[in-house]
């Protein structure tokens, strides 16, 4: 257990203490006895930057449970690096905003932040774990507490449908994850993602390569919400704003980036690969973007623009495996694409991040997210105004903030594909531009919705709950240093580059570089007229365009028939499911006893006579058989008769008698065969079963015919018999075989010396085998309450009593 | 003689199964009273018959009957008195409040109805 496991548990150990001080220290709000964790953190994190800018990585480990190969590994490289600072640095802007967004009063403020720490700690094991199996433990704990943190508001019906769909999706695509992991385990023999990189080749060239993939990717494309997963985040919005500005922008869904990022070293050189994670991603993209348009909710806006930035990085990280066929990293332009992924995906997290926290201080202060009751804040709300530009400005990819550069770079890494020569990317490669630039339009154009319609325009107050007026300063630090972070990175873009981005790049491609190499990534503001320019200005020019004509083609959208969309494929899927299921259960179990007696008889019969066939265990072997008496032969006789005879009895009384007659022969049997003790307590016990039987049964109703179909009985007939007879052959069986030797010999040894007792079966039961029999006598006793409590409580019918 | 026992378990079994299977709750008690009778019979046959005297050491036989499968079916025989002791008074009660004993109507579920 070194500092690094510490600092990745430490959100789960202080989500532990939490509790307490939210129970005892009312005065202060919660929230300030997490915040210090994530800073702490992210500083602490920072201090390994200078280590992975040179190429280097951490690697601790302890050992788990070794025999299955399994280990609590934690490495930090590249990837994992930034990803944990992402999580530890958007965590503290998210609890400090959290702070002032929830009240203390009216808020179960200590489960929120139980959650809220338990869902980062799982975040920092998703992202720093080298282990396969342990990375899937915490990603699985990324579903439960985004669950939990989506129904937080549980009494709200909405909150706790998108709570299940999140968790049904992503929980679906964590187990096609596991299934993937368990089969690179079988290529490779090792759940240790460096160990499996360096046996790429071998994985590349097995059978197995494709369902692998396939199953990495449903873990990565739900997380991620990629097409045609993504309906889970639009509803996963009713979670509280600082928890959609955390989870369902910032890190979470990028969870899925992240694990495609992590296993392209395995996977990327397989086309296949390409072209799913590519096509993905760009059909998400537009999807995204051409749904966020007829959005009319800020944050479901966000959600769209959510899904379709993520099938932006998705598509470039897909795109950017084509570097990998071509040898050269200096010469090598089509890497421009896994930068531009990287360099997106901290981009996405400022901008987006500050978006969601401009949305919740408008819902805050206005207590309406809905775009129609909303217009003209800009004048109350002038810095939040300024956010919502800074940051939708990013987003439609504008200069001078960092979207625009990545967004440039996205386009060079798309069109960069019809250079490509390798898997018919030069003829089908021309969607990717095609539908990069589309997307980018309708991008441009929910942008410029989000910000003027919310903050231009007539100011409607009549519609609004609340009085609006300026969100406290509290409120406004945590989007102003992501907004700052948006000009920041977008002026000086090669600050990130050198620390961030090619540590990054070096752990998606790997195979590109040669030891002590490094990727030299510089970003540029002005590339001069290249294509990019021009798709860049087309966008601006047809987006403003489309954006000012918005009204009169809005309408286009209601085209496609409600029931087609995706998400009532999922309602109803889900409630086949249910219906389905619940049918089936019932076909089985019904609910009468005989069925379940009939399954269980019959899986006797099968079981035990195939294992009888299947060992060929049934011999007869009559060398050591007894001989058989007369006495013995005329109880055999008797028994027999009197066991059939109870099957035609009419009346109750006749089969008492008749179950006796049975029991007092089975005592006779017990002295002929010498066997004294049992044949006293059997005719003991016989009497008192006869006496409590004829006790009851003037109790129960009359024996009736059995008035049932021939085939119920001939069911039981022959189920019966195919009891009796497997109980016969086993019973032959048993006479027949010696495997080994009786224990029985030691007890006929030592009942004298041990016990000092000469009756063998009583010296067992008291000094042998003590135990037994007291556990016995409490059976019995047990039974006794039982039958005490039957008889004197009276529980639904009070008067009888 | 462990080959007539065989058969002679076996239709014990065979009945007691059969009427375990029916509708009316007494035959279902008989019918667990005699499978308990069927087992006692079968443990005792597995373990050998009449091979020496009862398994008393007073006896000074050369060789005695396995007093292993005699402790067994000892504790056997009151367990199984003990189940069907508390059977009964189940079917009475049960009887008594549902005014019933036939099994199909004595369903635990509610659904489809």
């Amino acid at each position: 257990m070194s500092l690094l496991h510490l600092a990745i548990v430490s959100p789960l150990l202080l989500a532990v203490i939490i509790p307490i001080f939210s129970k005892s220290i009312r005065q202060i709000h919660t929230g300030w006895f997490v915040l210090p964790l994530p800073v702490v953190l992210f500083s602490y994190f920072l201090s390994f930057i200078s280590t992975t800018s040179h190429q280097g990585t951490v690697y601790e480990s302890f050992e788990w449970i070794p025999s299955l190969g399994i280990n609590f590994a934690a490495k930090i490289d590249g990837l994992g690096l930034l990803f944990a600072l992402l999580i530890s640095g958007i965590g503290s802007l998210v609890v400090l905003y959290s702070i002032y967004y929830l009240e203390k009063d009216k808020e179960q403020l200590g489960s929120f932040y139980v959650y809220l720490l338990m869902f980062m700690g799982a975040m920092f094991g998703v992202v720093l774990s080298d282990n396969l199996i342990v990375m899937y433990g915490f990603w699985e704990l990324t579903s439960i507490s985004s669950f939990l943190l989506i129904g937080y508001w549980y009494h709200r019906e909405k909150s706790r449908y998108g709570a299940q769909k999140s968790m049904l999706i992503t929980v679906f695509g964590g187990l096609a994850m596991l299934g993937g992991i368990i089969l690179l385990y079988i290529m490779t023999g090792s759940f240790s993602i460096s160990e499996i990189i360096t046996q790429s080749d071998r994985v590349l060239e097995h059978t197995l390569l494709i369902p692998a993939l396939i199953c990495f990717l449903l873990g990565a494309f739900t997380k991620s919400a990629q097409f045609p997963f993504h309906i889970w985040l639009p509803d996963a919005m009713e979670a509280p704003t600082p928890v959609s500005a955390y989870l369902h922008s910032a890190t979470m869904v990028k969870a899925g980036i992240y694990l495609v990022a992590r296993m392209s070293p395995v996977f990327a050189e397989s086309p296949v690969w390409l072209w799913l994670v590519g096509g993905f991603g760009i059909v998400t993209l537009f999807w995204g973007s051409f749904s966020a348009v007829k959005q009319t909710d800020l944050k479901s806006i966000l959600a769209f623009s959510t899904v379709s930035q993520l099938g932006l990085i998705m598509s470039l990280l897909g795109v950017g495996a084509a570097a990998l066929h071509y040898d050269g990293i200096d010469d090598n332009v089509f890497t421009v694409a896994t930068t531009a992924a990287v360099f997106h995906l901290i981009n996405h997290a400022t901008f987006k991040g500050s978006l969601f926290m401009v949305v919740g201080i408008v819902d805050h202060e206005t207590g309406t997210r809905d775009i129609r009751k909303l217009g003209g804040l800009m004048h109350l709300m002038p810095i939040t105004f300024t956010l919502a530009i800074i940051g939708a400005f990013s987003m439609a990819g504008l200069p001078p903030f960092n979207g625009f550069l990545s967004k440039e770079m996205f386009f060079t890494g798309m069109v960069k594909i019809l250079q490509m020569d390798l898997f018919s990317l030069s003829t089908w490669g021309l969607l990717f531009p095609v539908l990069a630039w589309i997307a980018s339009v309708f991008t441009f154009i929910y942008s410029m919705k989000l910000v003027f319609r919310t903050f231009t325009g007539k100011y409607k107050p009549e519609g609004l709950k609340k009085k609006p007026h300026e969100a406290p300063l509290g409120m406004l630090i945590s989007p102003v240093v992501l907004g700052s972070l948006v000009i920041i990175f977008g002026l000086f873009p090669n600050i990130l580059s050198h620390n961030l981005i090619s540590p990054a790049m070096a752990s998606i491609l790997p195979s590109l570089l040669s030891p002590g190499d490094m990727f030299d990534v510089h970003i540029y503001f002005w590339h001069g007229p290249t294509p990019e320019l021009f798709m860049t200005i087309g966008v601006v020019i047809l987006g403003i365009l489309l954006y000012l004509t918005l009204p009169k083609w809005e309408r286009a959208y209601h085209l496609l028939p409600e029931k087609l969309t995706l998400n009532k494929v999922y309602d109803k899927g889900l409630e086949s499911i249910q219906t389905g299921s619940f049918k089936l259960t019932r076909f089985y179990m019904n609910g009468y006893i005989r069925t379940y007696l009939v399954y269980i008889f019959a899986f006797f019969i099968l079981i035990l006579g195939y294992t009888l066939y299947k060992k060929d265990a049934f011999v007869i072997d009559t060398a050591h058989v007894s001989s058989i008496g007369f006495y013995e032969l005329v109880l055999s006789v008797l028994i027999v008769v009197s066991t059939i005879t109870i099957l035609f009895a009419k009346s109750r009384l006749t089969s008492i008698i008749l179950l006796g007659a049975v029991g007092y022969t089975v005592a006779l049997f017990f002295v002929v065969f010498r066997a004294p003790d049992l044949a006293l307590t059997q005719l003991v016990i016989e009497t008192v079963s006869v006496a409590l039987f004829l006790l009851c049964f003037y109790h129960l109703p009359k024996l009736k015919k059995e008035e049932s179909k021939i085939p119920f009985k001939l069911t039981n007939a022959l189920i019966s018999i195919g009891v009796g007879a497997i109980v016969t052959a086993i019973a032959l069986s048993a006479n027949s075989t010696k495997l080994f030797e009786s224990i029985s010999q030691f007890y006929v040894d030592n009942t004298y010396i041990r016990a000092a007792g000469k009756n063998m079966v009583n010296v067992i039961l008291v000094d042998f085998r003590g135990f037994d029999t007291l556990f016995e006598i409490c059976v019995l006793a047990i039974a006794a309450l039982g039958i005490f409590a039957m008889i004197k409580l009276r529980l639904t019918r009070g008067k009888e009593g | 003689m462990e080959i007539v026992m065989a058969f002679v378990v076996g239709i014990i079994f065979m009945a007691a199964t059969y009427l375990m299977l029916s509708k009316s709750l007494l035959r279902i008690i008989i019918g667990t009273g005699l499978l308990s009778h069927g087992t006692h019979l079968l443990v005792l046959t597995m373990g050998g018959l009449k091979n020496g005297a009862a398994p008393l050491l007073g006896e000074h036989a050369p060789s005695y009957n396995d007093p292993l499968p005699q402790a067994l079916i000892l504790t056997a025989i009151v367990i199984a008195f003990g189940v069907t002791s508390f059977f009964l008074v189940l079917a009475y009660r049960a009887y008594q409040e549902l005014g019933t004993d036939n099994m199909d109507r004595l369903r635990g579920t509610k659904i489809n109805e």
